[in-house]
């Protein structure tokens, strides 16, 4: 009866990760994205439904579940019925091998495989399946030129992609994503220093790097956002889909897009790890947070629309540091939970990626794949040569 | 008994669908039912823990080769319609094929003696793997790696004298 208890643990803890998707990566990002897109181009965003706009993305959701499934009538109906769980359930599979903190002694992670990041590459890999079936199903020009550019772009950029993850395989000599983040704990007041995007300057940031672009174009986000280009594709893909399976494309996505930097928060900065910093220097990042605050409030920098947001940052800025000041004073570590600076990392990242979307213009194709082949790869590949004679030289 | 469970799903989904890519009459449902094929044999290498090989499985064939393949057909001149028919010619060679090798497969378990001792599971890592290939096997991993280098050549070749 062993494997019906193991069955029963998959099924509850899919259930989890999915609705932690469902919430956190589709309605949060959402609504995160209006929101930045809105300060970035002097807007408000979504404001009416619930406080400061925040049920705006459920009462989407809402809408969405009601309306009617077209199925335009020369698609291959199988295929396009099927391609939006494809994106969906590849979306949903990455985040097995995410970690997201410990608790006690405890990993907070559904499984760790012994080959976690080759299984995250795999998962990421089968995304642009349903993507290719959903454009060529449709039977609409548009929809089969952004599944072709997909299929393009994603077979190129998966090779500095997997470049990135092989950086960080060779140098901690794992493949689990527990492993990885447990090679990154450093020791001492400096301990952030051993972070990999840190570690051995710069390779590890020249590997970050490279890593989080391609993540970029593999997510299919502006300033790659070729596949569903809106002014010249109509919707790209997905321009024939409505209600359920239009948001299961935009899930997919999300889920995709927060996968990427949770991977790239657990390769490069750490993990569920605290940035371990001299007491002193949360002191000055406090103080510098109520400064900054203090000359937005004083000057005339507070006409501005974005000065709510960027008061209640920096107020939370000002509230760790000075947690932090007193926790490492004290000797606690850690003195925030694991997974709050799991959740921070990621988020930020996530706040880049929406920042690249909303202020570069997207790329012509060829630009686009002429970057991958012929500087991404090269970077990368001398970037793996010399860290590995780096090694080589150092044992 | 779960063991015998989920290898008999596991040969359904890669059987299933196999018989799906050599009768389709329309070339991408073909293509795109490579997908369950390779995902099934994947799930067979997982229940003979070779992790490493599944994973590879999954984004070499299952993520490379097929959305290569659909982008070949997608590119053809006339692919890129969901009205396209395709006929076998081929189906007495490749039934006479699939037979002789069947009736081989078969003589190879008659022939058997069962139960075979069962051998000591290798020690298996991604680390052991290149080692291997890096040691015993570099010779066929350089070869391996000329075929593919020589095919990328003569598709550039091809490609070259068309346009």
């Amino acid at each position: 009866m062993d494997w019906l208890i193991e069955i029963l643990k998959a099924i509850g803890l899919a259930l989890v990760v999915f609705t932690y998707l469902a919430v956190v990566g589709a309605m949060l990002g959402v609504y995160m994205e209006r929101k930045i897109s809105g300060w970035i181009q002097a807007r408000l965003g979504p404001k009416h439904v619930g406080p400061q706009g925040l049920l705006q993305t459920i009462a989407d959701t809402v809408k969405l579940l009601q309306k009617e499934h077209i199925t335009p009538r020369n698609a291959d109906a199988a295929i396009f019925n099927t391609a939006p769980i494809i994106v969906a359930v590849a979306g949903l599979l990455d985040w097995i091998v995410i970690p997201f903190g410990k608790l006690g002694d405890r990993v907070l992670v559904v499984r760790d495989l012994n080959i976690g990041v080759l299984y995250f590459a795999a998962m990421a890999s089968l995304t642009v399946v349903g993507i290719l079936a959903g454009g060529w199903s449709s039977n609409n020009k548009y929809a089969l030129l952004g599944g072709l550019r997909s299929a393009s772009q994603m077979i190129s950029y998966e090779i500095p992609l997997a470049l990135g993850i092989l950086w960080v395989a060779m140098v901690t000599g794992t493949l689990s994503t527990v492993g990885i983040v447990e090679a990154q704990v450093g020791s001492g007041s400096w301990a952030v220093l051993d972070w990999f995007v840190f570690q051995w300057f710069p390779f590890g940031f020249i590997a970050f790097l490279i890593f989080l672009v391609a993540a970029t174009a593999e997510v299919n986000r502006v300033p790659f956002d070729l596949p569903e280009a809106e002014s010249e594709l109509v919707a790209g893909y997905f321009a024939e889909y409505t209600g359920m399976r239009f948001a299961l494309f935009q899930l997919g996505e999300y889920a995709e897009a927060f996968a990427m930097a949770a991977l790239a928060t657990i390769m490069f900065l750490g993990g569920w790890l605290e940035p371990g910093l001299p007491a002193i220097l949360w002191l000055f990042l406090a103080i510098g947070a109520v400064a900054a605050a203090a000359f937005i409030m004083f000057s005339g920098a507070r006409q501005s629309l974005v000065v709510r947001p960027i008061l209640i940052l920096s107020l939370i800025t000002a509230a760790v540091g000075v947690i932090m000041f007193f926790g490492v004073n004290a000797g606690r570590s850690p003195v925030l939970p694991s997974p709050v600076w799991f959740l921070v990392k990621m988020f930020a990242l996530v706040f880049f990626l929406m920042w690249m979307r909303w202020t570069y213009p997207r790329l012509r194709l060829d630009q686009l794949l002429g970057f991958s082949w012929k500087a991404l790869l090269p970077v990368g590949l001398v970037n793996l040569l010399i860290t590995a004679l780096y090694m080589l030289v150092r044992r | 008994m779960g063991e015998l469970a989920a290898f008999t799903i596991l040969a359904l989904v890669t059987l299933i669908p196999a018989v799906v890519v050599v009768t389709s009459k329309n070339i991408v449902r073909s293509a795109l039912s490579l997908i369950p094929t390779f995902l099934g044999v994947t799930g067979i290498y997982i229940m003979l823990s070779a992790e490493f090989v599944a994973g590879i499985q999954v984004l070499i064939y299952a993520g490379a080769i097929t959305v290569l393949i659909l982008f070949v057909i997608m590119l053809t001149e006339g692919g890129s319609g969901v009205r396209v028919r395709q006929v076998n010619e081929q189906v007495p060679l490749g039934a006479t094929a699939a037979v002789w090798l069947g009736f081989l497969i078969l003589l190879v378990i008659f022939r058997t003696p069962w139960p075979a001792a069962p051998a000591a599971q290798p020690q298996y890592s991604a680390a052991t793997i290149g080692n291997a290939f890096l040691t015993d096997y570099v010779l066929v991993f350089e070869a391996t790696s000329l075929v593919l280098l020589v095919s990328l050549i003569g598709a550039i070749i091809i490609a070259r004298r068309e346009a």
